[in-house]
């Protein structure tokens, strides 16, 4: 009995968290794409600077993780592919895993690291220091001003980076296609493209975008529900990393799925 | 005629408090608060360490939703309207914060400038203007480009009352305003407390517990303890009141802190407690 209460209690309570995620994002969703039709300008420098902080700073870390995941792809591939002869689709197995799947979800853990957890620690040290109250007697929302230029930001970055990682992660595959499986590295990017349908690429640019959402939302609430003292906002963005890793993994699955069944019929 | 206008200008309730009740979750933290902020004069909200002073200042200025009473400011009742109407009434508030809360990542001048910007259509020359004017009257001319981190205590301070003042309020709140700074920077506080009033003829109200900077800067006082009204008046009635826990508080008395002699042998000894509760303190705050 009692641990069905128990069970109950954890399942509304994340309901109840979900719920105030989907307030927080479809509020930032309005400031971003609704507000600046009824006059009120977006934010566009912040935004420019969001978009530097998120996608521009994290091109050379991204570049060089993803890079070896496509590596460590066409690796693994491969030794299943030579028993049956079949290395040559190597190229076919790294360009299909990194569009689909693994582009999109290592750009999602690098941003987290990097930028979801950084907005919980900037918006929670705003909250201790009453910044947000300040902004609050100013009568300026603190969604308007703060969340949504990172929510635009994300929204345009994550895909941005997630085609550039799927590039690296095809480059990352070529160096073992070029040294181990007897490919030009010409004739690799063509066996990549070939193999790929517009389809992928797009599938795992949904999730991209998803993802953005789920981090800034993630990210932003911790922040702002962050209790008083210094403490509590490094416990913020321990929680906003540990949550957005759960729920990118989360989405990432139900979209999957979602695409799954679609391609199907 | 006009004598009696400016009378009666003096004795219009800028605020009015009905009743008001404020609640963390389940535990009620002022319990039917009823007083009134005239326009033009200072009143300071007097009161100990959790005394509901600074709930009190919170739920003023909007950032706390009252459990049940009425707030009165400008014809509206802050308790019952909308966010859009809320946010009408705060342009036309200043609220000065115990640390500041100036932000970071922007300049003085871009700090004093934020609420121009976001409310105002005025030309960026105009508003540039407007910030040095501002900063001027708190003593700070020439520190627009300046960082808030480069700025001490007291200059903070400064800054963040010329950023409450940006939008010209008719009402304007202080939280602790010489809380953390150095008795000479405080007393300067003070002072600019006083010349904002006798300058703009602005209400202000003021949270504390510093009894010199109270009794310097205002027309009445209000005393809170535990969230009641012990007592309201002038600076007068408050020095002449007998009321015992206004003595207390004026004349600075510590808080008996009572302990039996097994409780306090228990407290040397550090032994578990016999009997339930007994280490708390009796007869403590």
């Amino acid at each position: 009995m009692e641990l069905t209460a128990q069970i109950g209690g954890s399942v509304t309570d994340g309901l109840a968290y979900l719920g105030s995620l989907v307030s927080l994002a479809s509020r930032a969703a309005y400031f971003t794409f609704v507000a600046p039709f009824r006059g009120k300008p977006i934010r566009f420098r912040q935004a420019v600077t969001q978009a530097m902080q998120v996608g521009v700073r994290a091109l050379p870390i991204l570049s060089l993780i993803t890079f070896f995941i496509g590596l460590i792809l066409a690796l693994q591939s491969a030794y299943e592919l030579r028993k049956f002869g079949a290395i040559t689709f190597v190229a076919n197995a790294v360009a299909i895993s990194m569009t689909r799947e693994l582009g999109p979800l290592i750009t999602a853990i690098v941003v987290i690291g990097r930028s979801g957890s950084a907005f919980a620690a900037q918006i929670g040290t705003m909250r201790v220091t009453e910044e947000i109250d300040a902004l609050e007697t100013m009568a300026i929302h603190p969604i308007d001003f703060l969340v949504a230029p990172k929510f635009l930001a994300m929204v345009v970055m994550l895909p941005c980076l997630t085609i550039w990682a799927n590039s690296m992660g095809i480059l990352g595959g070529s160096l073992f296609g070029v040294t181990q499986a007897g490919f030009f590295f010409g004739r690799y990017i063509r066996a990549s493209l070939d193999a790929l349908f517009l389809r992928d690429i797009v599938t795992g640019l949904i999730k991209s975008v998803v993802f953005g959402v789920a981090i800034t939302a993630v990210g932003c609430h911790e922040g702002l529900s962050t209790g008083a003292g210094a403490e509590e906002v490094g416990r913020a963005t321990t929680r906003a990393v540990v949550v957005s890793i759960f729920l990118v993994i989360l989405v990432d699955l139900v979209f999957t799925a979602l695409f799954f069944f679609i391609s199907e019929r | 005629m006009e004598q009696r206008d400016d009378s009666l200008l003096q004795h219009e309730a800028m605020i009015s408090l009905r009743n008001l009740r404020v609640n963390y979750g389940e535990r009620e933290i002022l319990h039917g608060l009823s007083f009134e902020v005239l326009r033009g004069e200072t009143l300071v909200i007097l009161g100990g360490s959790g005394s509901g002073k600074s709930t009190l200042l919170r739920t003023l200025v909007g950032l706390e939703k009252p459990s049940s009473g009425e707030i009165w400011v400008k014809g509206k009742n802050l308790a019952a309207i909308s966010s859009t109407e809320m946010n009408e009434i705060r342009k036309r508030m200043g609220m000065s914060f115990q640390g500041g809360a100036l932000f970071g990542s922007m300049t003085v001048g871009e700090n004093v400038a934020l609420p121009l910007r976001e409310h105002t259509m005025l030309e960026e020359p105009t508003i540039e203007i407007i910030v040095r004017l501002k900063l001027d009257q708190v003593g700070l001319a020439g520190f627009e480009t300046y960082m808030p981190s480069q700025l001490s205590g007291g200059m903070k301070k400064r800054a963040a009352v010329a950023r409450a003042m940006a939008m010209d309020p008719e009402i304007l709140f202080f939280d602790e305003p010489s809380a953390g700074l150095d008795p000479i920077i405080a007393a300067g506080v003070d002072e600019l407390i006083l010349e904002l009033k006798k300058a703009f003829h602005m209400t202000i109200v003021v949270v504390t517990h510093e009894l010199a900077s109270a009794f310097l800067i205002a027309d009445r006082m209000v005393l809170i303890d535990k969230g009641n009204i012990v007592a309201i008046g002038s600076k007068e009635e408050m020095r002449s009141s007998t009321h015992p826990r206004v003595r207390q508080f004026l004349d600075r008395i510590a808080e008996p802190e009572v302990l039996e002699d097994a409780d306090y042998l228990q407290m040397l000894t550090d032994d578990y407690p016999r009997k339930g509760n007994s280490m708390t303190k009796r007869g403590g705050v």
